[in-house]
């Protein structure tokens, strides 16, 4: 065996789990999503698998529970990701302009958020926020699991859990910027923050494009969050709040495999489509 | 440099990095606090100071509860990122070095294969990776959560960008020139020069596995098989729907799902502060 087939051996591990765990199932899902269960006779006979071509994927299309859900999780993510990601970019500019060890202190501090459980940063604020027992109660007197606070509730938790993540990928770009141009910047008179808003951020431009991105992916895919508000105010965080709740609720609740299947291909098409429109828009304003 | 800092904006920037690590901080420290108090105290008490010190009572509780199926999630949740971030790490290693050093022939289209899947996001993967395993049995059995734990596009890449960096072609050509083995090139040089890189990839599967709840709450039903993210949320539903109040148990079982997590990370922060950038700025 040549050195070169030796060398691709190295990948098939890789390539075969992932034709087997990433490629397979969305084969599968995409043949599940043709079918349908019909019952037959008057509701009394055996539940039945029928081909219906693409009956889920046009009942998925003109779903407007599904588009309300998409559109509800878009138009959350629209505020709160430029919010998170100011506040990341802060955090990174105010470590940027300290002397190391200070900065490295902070950081840690700021990543602590990072180093809890997703389920449990959940848990922990719904506490927080809990009239019975949150601290928060006493002090402001604000009901957030109010309908119209929700999504303030929310932001605050996604907030909390995502700055100091995209903070660190943020510093990272702004640590790999060579030193001299700042330094020279400041010679010619040019105040601190001046050096920040037209130097720095502009380097960084590039970091936040993807962190952005990634918020977006992650945002659209949302799930655990509001499941858990869900347990304490159902009737504001319904079972169809947001795509993937929906498609959990289709599958598990409403025994329709088939039409969470359709649902999850339609899903990872939005996805895809977004992240695309995404990167092409930054990518033109990036260039001068 | 600093000495032209004025003296407000020193005070400033150091005003606004405490704000910041306050509001990181705060929330922590609260569950903390809350962990060491008993039921009656978290209710009436100052909720950011202590009361009587409860922890033990508490501790005691979660491990009792359920004939101490929390043992049972803590041991679950260690053999799922454990084994799958073992696995994962010498997965990904040997398909970041063929990629990095190797020219083959759907090299580049395997490339762009790993790196366009990161925008495969994992939660739209699950459902139809519930529906083959159903079909295939796995349902319900550890390997459902285990078997996509081995197969991350992101370490396959974080692992390329390392070897590029850390491992010399010349070296690997030297030691074929010796007549080393390939196997054995890979696993007595390339894996001893990858030590920072495995630990960085290892890390960062760890946690991700050690953090997830959407695919083992679709995938387990048998709650001795559960994470402890699973077991803390069915206790906390229990909370809201049951006439026992579980608030103490799940304060201190979140506290303790906490632990683990950030003892590991704060000791080997070196290697995750690294690859978190260096995997998304390449």
């Amino acid at each position: 065996m040549s050195t070169r087939r030796k060398g691709a051996a190295f990948s098939a591990p890789f390539f075969i789990g992932f034709a087997c765990l990433f490629v397979l199932p969305l084969l599968y899902a995409a043949y599940q999503s043709l079918f349908t269960m019909r019952t037959s006779g008057l509701g009394i006979g055996p539940r039945q698998e029928v081909f219906t071509g693409f009956g889920n994927f046009a009942r998925g299309l003109s779903d407007t529970t599904f588009w309300a859900a998409v559109g509800r999780v878009s138009l959350f993510a629209a505020v709160q990701i430029p919010i998170m990601l100011a506040l990341s970019l802060t955090m990174a500019l105010l470590l940027d302009a300290v002397t190391r060890p200070v900065a490295h202190r902070y950081r840690l501090a700021f990543l602590v958020p990072y180093m809890i459980p997703g389920i449990v940063a959940a848990l922990m604020w719904m506490y927080i926020y809990s009239p019975r027992l949150g601290p928060l109660i006493d002090v402001t007197g604000i009901d957030f699991f109010a309908s119209e606070l929700i999504w303030v509730s929310m932001g605050n938790l996604l907030t909390w859990v995502g700055a100091g993540f995209n903070m660190l990928i943020v510093y990272g770009a702004l640590q790999s910027v060579p030193r001299e141009i700042f330094e020279a910047a400041r010679m010619d008179g040019a105040s601190e923050l001046r050096v920040a808003l037209s130097i720095k951020i502009p380097y960084v431009r590039g970091a936040l494009v993807l962190t952005g991105m990634l918020s977006i992916i992650h945002m659209l895919q949302i799930f655990n969050e509001p499941l858990l508000f869900r347990n304490v105010v159902p009737e504001v965080v319904t079972k169809d709040f947001t795509p993937i709740m929906l498609i959990y609720y289709e599958a598990f609740d409403g025994n329709d495999y088939n039409y969470a299947a359709a649902l999850s291909i339609i899903l990872a098409v939005v996805v895809g489509v977004i992240s695309m429109i995404f990167y092409r828009v930054t990518n033109r304003a990036q260039r001068p | 440099m600093r000495a032209t800092q004025s003296r407000t904006s020193q005070v400033l920037i150091l005003f606004g990095l405490g704000l910041f690590a306050l509001y990181s901080v705060a929330p922590v420290w609260w569950l903390v606090v809350s962990a060491t108090k008993s039921q009656t105290d978290m209710l009436y008490g100052n909720g950011l100071w202590f009361a009587d010190f409860n922890l033990g009572r508490n501790l005691e509780q979660v491990f009792t509860y359920g004939d101490g199926i929390f043992l049972r999630w803590v041991l679950n949740s260690f053999l799922y990122a454990g084994v799958g971030a073992a696995v994962c790490t010498l997965i990904s290693l040997a398909a970041g070095y063929s990629l990095s050093r190797f020219s083959f022939r759907g090299r580049g289209a395997g490339l762009a294969l790993v790196i366009g899947s990161f925008l495969i996001p994992g939660a739209m993967l699950t459902m139809p990776l519930y529906l083959l395993f159903a079909k295939l049995g796995l349902v319900d059995t550890v390997w459902a959560v285990l078997l996509p734990a081995f197969i991350s596009p992101f370490s396959v890449y974080l692992s390329k960008v390392y070897v590029d960096g850390a491992v010399p072609p010349e070296l690997l050509e030297a030691a074929r020139v010796d007549g080393a083995g390939e196997l054995r090139i890979f696993f007595q040089i390339v894996t001893r020069l990858m030590t920072t890189g495995a630990a960085t990839v290892f890390l960062l599967a760890f946690v991700s596995n050690w953090n997830g709840f959407y695919l083992p709450l679709t995938m387990l039903r048998g709650e001795d098989k559960w994470t402890l993210s699973l077991g803390l949320y069915a206790w906390n539903l229990q909370r809201t729907e049951a006439e026992t109040d579980l608030t103490a148990l799940v304060l201190t079982g979140s506290l303790l799902a906490i632990v683990p997590l950030a003892v590991f990370m704060i000791a080997m922060r070196r290697y995750w502060q690294s690859g978190v950038t260096l995997g998304s700025l390449k």
